[in-house]
């Protein structure tokens, strides 16, 4: 089923009987080629482009829950590629391209809109460095675009320009950065994954892999014992329980990253804005809801919910930056599981045992990673080779003294 | 949270930072040769366990002293709070 305008006009005459589900609800079968662990954006994107890129035939992908309840659906649906490192960057602007035909490959609408994200400076050193990463991005084929305070205040007037401890002195711009509605971004691959052949098996639980003379060869669950010949485990703030279960220990803490949305108001915030004082970042959703967050609570969680003290840090800076936010009343808030690396980069690689493959460690930057990730997932599931943009994320990183420390705080997960 | 300090009482978790897992107690001995491995899997490498963890706060806007909380991941409640210099001094110094 394709969608098209004629399409949805014929159903708006019709009574909308005609709209079918998005994706078939088969039993698990025995045995496959591949198998995805974790229905999430990452796992749905890497199944689609294993199916469409790399013509795999049976591919399975096992989600514990209902597809789209995890962290796909608890983001802040940003998109950007404002990176400094060259092995970040390459990969993102990777991801952001994809964003970018995201709707035409898979003729879904997933109502991207590319109105920019703005870093603020405050600060001479801070817009030094900002330039830095903007020339970086540049290097790699992004687009960056140093605003002054005036231009800014064109854009933005109602930010806090004259605050005493942080004044506004400008921003750095990728216009090309945005929000795209994550739900369909899950709804879109797996309806897509689907039509590939793909089995997407919801309420299928791992619980364990057999392992025979370092090489795993079927995985076991709640629905039975399923073989396969290549193992792909995609499962975020779940990394380290999940590997766990073949014996592995993951440079990995989980921690919860909570996400706030005000009432509905009409349009205000052209685009995405970041604080650069304190860590806070604001986008409005197309149904008006203010769209916020700041940093994880800081303690290992699998909750799914946080704590008061972070509550009051995100609503703090909303106020240091943007006064005006403090007459908008909280509507909902939530939080999401987060697989804190221990340099802020995440992991595509292969792990010690054959036949599993790890992709996680995303740390709070996954969904703006998924197209690429899934990409490169793929790719290493179905060639054995590391794909080009993400040679650098390897599992044995640590060890090797080859981190990628994006923000430079060391083997602190709860610092990136 | 609320962490029952165990000189203090009940305190707000706003008053302490935390460290981690309480394992960064064990750390290798540097003096001894070939510990590569062993400070790899110090730094890097976590259990990261749904339950039961026992963990290093410290009461940076209190006491400044270091508690060894042991704390739930799954639903954040804390089932014991210990002075850190009481636990090693028990169990023996990091090297």
């Amino acid at each position: 089923m394709s969608y098209s305008a004629i399409k949805v006009i014929k159903e708006a005459f019709t009574g909308h009987r005609g709209w079918k589900p998005l994706w078939r609800r088969p039993e698990p079968k025995p045995e496959y080629d591949i198998i995805v662990i974790g229905g999430g954006g990452h796992g749905l994107a890497t199944a689609y482009y294993l199916a469409s890129e790399y013509k795999n035939k049976k591919i399975a992908i096992l989600e514990k829950g209902w597809l789209g309840g995890g962290n796909i659906g608890r983001n802040t649906t940003i998109f950007r590629s404002n990176y400094l490192l060259h092995d970040n960057e390459k990969f993102y602007e990777m991801s952001l391209k994809l964003w970018e035909k995201f709707e035409q490959d898979l003729n879904y609408n997933a109502m991207i809109s590319q109105r920019g994200v703005i870093n603020l400076f405050h600060s001479d050193a801070q817009r030094d460095a900002y330039v830095r990463r903007g020339n970086s991005m540049l290097i790699n084929g992004a687009d960056a675009i140093l605003l002054n305070e005036d231009d800014l205040r064109k854009k933005c007037p109602f930010l806090n320009y004259d605050n005493a401890r942080f004044p506004i002195q400008g921003g750095l711009w990728q216009p090309r950065g945005g929000t795209i509605r994550h739900d369909a971004v899950a709804w879109g691959y797996a309806r897509a994954a689907d039509q590939l052949g793909v089995d997407i098996i919801e309420n299928c639980e791992v619980t364990g892999f057999d392992i025979q003379n370092g090489k795993c060869n079927a995985v076991r669950t709640n629905r039975g014992t399923i073989k396969a010949k290549k193992f792909g485990v995609a499962v975020a703030g779940s990394s380290s329980a999940v590997m766990a279960n073949a014996g592995l220990q993951l440079p990995i803490e989980s921690h919860v990253l909570q996400a706030f949305v005000s009432e509905g108001l009409k349009p205000i915030i052209p685009g995405v804005i970041t604080f650069g004082a304190g860590h806070f970042y604001i986008s409005q959703s197309d149904k008006g809801g203010l769209v916020f967050g700041g940093d994880i609570d800081g303690y290992n969680s699998y909750a799914q919910r946080g704590n008061m003290t972070v509550v009051e840090d995100v609503c703090e800076g909303g106020m240091a930056v943007m006064p005006m936010i403090g007459k908008a009343r909280l509507l909902r808030m939530w939080g999401g599981v987060m697989d804190m690396s221990m340099d802020g980069s995440p992991i595509i690689d292969r792990t010690p045992i054959k036949g599993i493959y790890f992709n996680g460690g995303w740390c709070y930057g996954g969904f703006k990673a998924t197209p690429a990730s899934g990409k490169c997932f793929a790719h290493l599931l179905a060639t054995d080779e590391s794909h080009p943009n993400a040679k650098a994320y390897l599992l044995n990183r640590f060890e090797k003294g080859q981190m990628i420390d994006e923000k430079g705080m060391g083997a602190q997960p709860n610092l990136h | 949270m609320k962490i029952n300090h165990p000189l203090l009482g009940p305190r707000n978790e706003s008053e302490f930072t935390i460290l981690g897992d309480a394992k960064l107690l064990n750390r290798p001995n540097i003096l001894e040769s070939n510990q590569a491995q062993a400070f790899y899997e110090y730094l890097y490498l976590r259990d990261n366990p749904i339950g039961m963890h026992r963990e290093l706060w410290f009461h940076e806007q209190g006491d400044r002293s270091w508690l060894i909380v042991t704390r739930n991941t799954l639903t954040h409640e804390i089932s014991k709070v210990e002075l850190a210099a009481n636990v090693v001094n028990k169990e023996g110094q990091a090297k």
